[in-house]
């Protein structure tokens, strides 16, 4: 029998339910608390739990800290591509300023464009702190050996 | 103005007990107690915001400084050592010099503040009333700090993303990416 059997089962239910609310505050962050930067957190948790709870090991193979690297600097790219993107598209006729969202859609009534601004740059938000915060815990778990099972 | 004076009470036993905590992250030793205080500090500051109604700060204050800067912490804390070196007593009367002339300055500054909730205080009128107008026209989205965070200032969102991630450069340039170590240990077997 493996040690550590409840925190493995309870740590396996508990995951799945961690990323589905990362991804609810992701996305409800235009209607109530949360935003990229809390939906990130939250599901870099989700990884660091399995970390924990698997060895980083495990972790590591399932999020490969290239993959991390990869995307903390995408995320950035993704939120400054935006900018940049709002300065080539000219759908309203009015002078083009970085990170004006409403380029991004010609309906102005209902700020279509506002709204395809701001889901666009919180998912690069997400991308980099998600990213960040596992390429810090890796940098400083990968130096600690891992605890072994009869000490815990 | 029954409902302000119940949850006012609230407000002080969440202060008391942050001061309590305070005081015992700064009496202990163990380094171990000391991060998972720090832990409990920032899940009662987070408390404390949700009753101030700042929703949206309450949530970033739970997930990173409870959550994920405990377990950072930890992981700094193995690092190192696991009880902190006694400071010198000549140091002690420094601090507490400088803490006790901050503390009395902000004392004399306790009766320029404005009254809580005062719709009248500079952080409540100007831009913030603007805001509120505004977002509706603007953006037709309801929460009106992810608007401003994501529209508004959107510049300076991009400014702290790009800071989270000099951050991570930072701390890989200095620990490396986290396998160095393991590939130490490998060749040496």
């Amino acid at each position: 029998m493996s040690p550590h059997l409840i925190l493995r089962v309870v740590a396996k239910l508990l995951i799945p339910l961690i990323v589905v609310f990362g991804f609810y505050v992701q996305f409800h962050g235009e209607y109530g608390p949360g935003g990229g930067f809390q939906a990130g957190v939250i599901i870099a948790v989700a990884v660091i739990l399995y970390a924990l709870i698997f060895g980083i090991d495990a972790a590591r193979r399932t999020v490969p800290p290239v993959a991390v690297r990869f995307g903390a600097a995408l995320g950035v790219l993704i939120f400054a591509g935006v900018g940049i993107a709002t300065l080539f598209m000219n759908g309203a006729g009015e002078p083009l300023n970085y990170l004006d969202y409403d380029a991004l859609h010609p309906d102005q009534g209902h700020h279509t464009g506002q709204h395809y601004g701001i889901i666009l740059i919180e998912i690069g938000v997400l991308t980099t702190v998600s990213s960040v915060m596992l390429a810090i815990f890796y940098a400083f778990a990968g130096r600690v050996p891992d605890i072994p099972d009869e000490e815990w | 103005m029954n409902h302000a004076d119940l949850t006012q009470y609230l407000d002080y036993l969440l202060i008391a007990m942050l001061l309590a905590v305070g005081f015992a992250i700064v009496r202990l030793r163990n380094l171990f107690a000391v991060v998972m205080l720090t832990g409990v500090y920032s899940l009662l500051c987070a408390a404390w915001f949700v009753s101030l109604d700042a929703v949206d700060v309450a949530f970033t204050e739970a997930a990173v400084g409870a959550g994920i800067s405990t377990v950072l912490m930890l992981g700094a804390m193995l690092l190192t050592a696991r009880e902190s070196e006694p400071a010198g007593a000549g140091r002690h009367w420094a601090a507490f010099a400088v803490v006790a002339a901050a503390g009395a300055a902000l004392f004399f500054a306790i009766p320029d503040m404005p009254v809580y909730g005062d719709p009248e205080s500079p952080a409540n009128a100007y831009v913030g009333r603007d805001y509120l107008e505004q977002v509706p026209h603007d953006i037709s989205i309801p929460n009106v700090v992810t608007a401003v965070l994501s529209s508004y200032r959107g510049f300076d969102t991009l400014g702290e993303v790009v800071v989270v991630f000099s951050a991570a450069l930072g701390v890989m340039l200095l620990l490396g990416f986290g396998t160095g170590a393991r590939r130490r240990e490998e060749e040496e077997d």
